[in-house]
């Protein structure tokens, strides 16, 4: 099979979204210069220039127009080039998309995508690296998808493009250039069914978008000291597959929850808790989880290496419920 | 259209269902019937009517925390409503949404919307969705004055004149936001004058005046559907009421509200223009009345005989549950 980066991956789901089903249409910043500041816009222009928005720097308008086009039929796309910039917009996102369908007793479908480019890159410092998860997760109304590979990536944001109800779609920058297997031909992947990224006995690593390379190479790391880890990605946080989690726990009796967020009140803490209420009799050791410290992201790279979690950190997190 | 008599005779129904749908809920509140709170339309009433007059049934509305008389003039069926205040599984919301998110769809009617300028975004995304479609529907957003202070009316003129969509934006400045004069904390006293920024036409009417909202209803829908763009229409109106219910309303005088109430009251203007083009008689004017009465009645009615929610019901309606991708 061919092997692209994940910010192809995506740019191929949309154009084979957009090709599918004439309501789909893409609005934000900068997406017709050069496709977006991460190329996942590119071409689109070209094949449908009367769907696809340019706007002004306004995310509140720009998620507010998403929110009216879903409304009224259309498949909105939203790129917001930054996650921190959906601040600007939380009351279109949590007010108006997330609760329509529930205020109105069922009547509004709210099928917008939003698109949040998230984590730590370049050293772009506290106010272009967030990721803000567990923000999302905590609104009724609001599905978050968070693929770690561009194989999950394309079926994932093809299901987001066709499901009725709001997603917010987070893609981590630091993924979008990392390249594996995607299949040319159409596939979608269901929300609320983790993947396996790797089989182990021993202990299972929960890892969620980006920290899902970083287990990996623990993982690897790991085999010379004689632990085979199994590591689970969730692939989308709400809905969220406790089964699949619960499963593979039951088997290992172990288990580390990783994020690249801080822990403090994060998506690793609803799924610490998830897995305390539910296995509690399963588990052999305290539940460990690996996240950033409940710090705004610094710009220094000395600092960011020891706010954000690495391969080390998993593998540290490894030796401790093995211990 | 032209305001001939038989049409007027109907907006002038439609003035009245608003004021005494209202006032029945007012009363329902005091019986206890109707929980929660109630922001009213008494006194603004000639502003929904005259807008929704020039708009056919598949153009959108948008409306406000303040919207059941945007619903009643666009069509919605008042038993429907009026069980949604009661908290009945028949009410348009199914008991999900009460008197601040009413809405109803088979209308494109898209919801009151308890956030001050909330229906700004999207009212000029769904007429960013007619010109995608390029379909000929219009989409009408109504908000206070308060909402030109936020940053959603500013961010949704903008994108409504950029791409000239085919909204039209109807201010209803009753001259108070909540409990503060407008002219404490506004820095211009129209709204209207606030299009030039956007570069699209600002008209201020007086809202009591219902020749006068409607001839500017009826020249910016009819510039939205040719595909000019948007307009802003400011109507300067007054709240016969409180904010919501149980406003001490100690912000104005009673002098103040009497003399609207007897002097400015749309419908008793109305009702007298009507009358001097002998389009109206006495006779007919009770008649509308009491035929307006009997359907409050009944609405009550139905809302009383209809079905309090059951336990089970708070888990649906978050999510599409039936829906499964499919390849």
């Amino acid at each position: 099979m061919r092997t692209i980066a994940l910010r192809d991956a995506l740019r191929e789901a949309l154009h084979e979204e957009m090709a599918r089903d004439d309501s789909v249409f893409v609005i934000g910043e900068d997406v017709i210069a050069h496709g977006g500041p991460y190329t996942v816009t590119q071409g689109i222009v070209d094949k449908w220039p009367e769907r696809i928005f340019e706007t002004p720097i306004a995310e509140a308008g720009i998620v507010g127009l998403g929110v009216g086009a879903a409304l009224a039929g259309m498949r909105p796309v939203v790129e917001i080039m930054y996650v921190d910039f959906i601040t600007c917009a939380m009351d279109e996102v949590v007010n108006q998309a997330a609760k329509m369908r529930y205020m109105t007793g069922g009547q509004a479908s709210v099928p917008i995508v939003i698109r949040l480019p998230c984590g730590p890159a370049r050293l772009v410092a506290a106010q272009h690296s967030q990721i803000m998860e567990s923000w999302f997760m905590h609104v009724p109304g609001l599905q978050v998808v968070a693929p770690s590979t561009p194989y999950d990536a394309k079926g994932l944001m093809k299901t987001a493009i066709r499901s009725p109800d709001p997603v917010a779609f987070f893609e981590y920058k630091a993924l979008y250039v990392s390249e594996g297997e995607v299949p040319e031909e159409d596939y979608v992947i269901p929300f609320g069914k983790a993947d396996i990224k790797r089989e182990g006995e021993d202990a299972t690593v929960v890892a969620i978008g980006g920290m899902v390379p970083r287990a990996l190479e623990a993982g690897i790391a790991l085999e010379d000291e004689g632990y085979d880890i199994e590591v689970v990605d969730p692939r989308t946080l709400a809905p969220l597959d406790m089964e699949t989690i619960c499963e593979s726990v039951r088997r290992t009796g172990r288990v580390v929850v990783c994020e690249m967020d801080s822990s403090f009140a994060g998506t690793g803490a609803e799924i610490a808790a998830a897995l305390a209420e539910q296995c509690f009799h399963d588990l052999r050791a305290p539940i460990v989880r690996v996240g950033s410290p409940h710090v705004p992201m610094p710009f220094a790279e000395e600092l960011v290496n020891v706010t954000v979690p690495d391969a080390k950190a998993v593998a540290n997190a490894v030796r401790k419920v093995m211990a | 259209m032209t305001l001939n008599a038989e049409l007027s005779r109907r907006i002038y129904t439609d003035m009245w269902r608003i004021r005494l749908f209202e006032e029945e809920a007012l009363r329902q509140t005091s019986l206890g019937s109707v929980k929660g709170t109630l922001h009213t339309y008494c006194g603004e009433e000639a502003i929904a009517v005259a807008v929704c007059a020039h708009l056919r049934d598949d153009d959108y509305v948008l409306g406000t925390h303040r919207s059941h008389g945007h619903c009643l003039a666009k069509g919605a069926p008042m038993d429907r409503m009026m069980a949604e205040l009661f908290g009945r599984t028949t009410g348009s919301c199914r008991a999900k949404g009460g008197s601040m998110h009413i809405a109803d769809f088979s209308r494109n009617i898209l919801g009151a919307n308890g956030i001050v300028a909330g229906g700004i975004g999207p009212g000029t995304g769904t007429a960013l969705a007619s010109k995608i479609r390029k379909s000929d529907q219009v989409s009408v957003v109504f908000f206070g004055d308060g909402a030109a202070a936020r940053g959603p009316f500013h961010e949704g003129l903008l994108f409504g004149s950029l791409w000239k969509l085919p909204v039209i934006y109807v201010c209803e400045n009753n001259g108070y936001q909540q409990w503060v004069p407008r002219r404490n904390v506004a820095v211009v006293d129209s709204v209207a004058d606030m299009a030039a920024s956007y570069a699209i036409p600002g008209v201020s009417v007086d809202g009591q005046d219902l020749e006068a909202v409607y001839g500017a209803a009826e020249e910016a829908v009819a510039r939205a559907r040719r595909g000019e763009g948007p307009t802003l229409i400011e109507a300067r109106t007054y709240r016969f009421y409180g904010h919501s219910l149980g406003d001490m309303e100690e912000y104005r005088s009673r002098e103040e509200v009497d003399d609207w109430r007897e002097n400015r009251d749309p419908i008793k203007l109305f009702s007298a223009w009507m009358k001097e083009r002998q389009w109206l008689g006495d006779d007919e004017d009770e008649a509308i009345q009491t035929e307006v009465k009997a359907e409050i009645v009944r609405s009550v009615t139905y809302a009383e005989e209809s079905p309090l929610p059951s336990p089970e019901d708070v888990m649906t309606d978050v999510l599409d549950d039936e829906w499964r991708v499919s390849a």
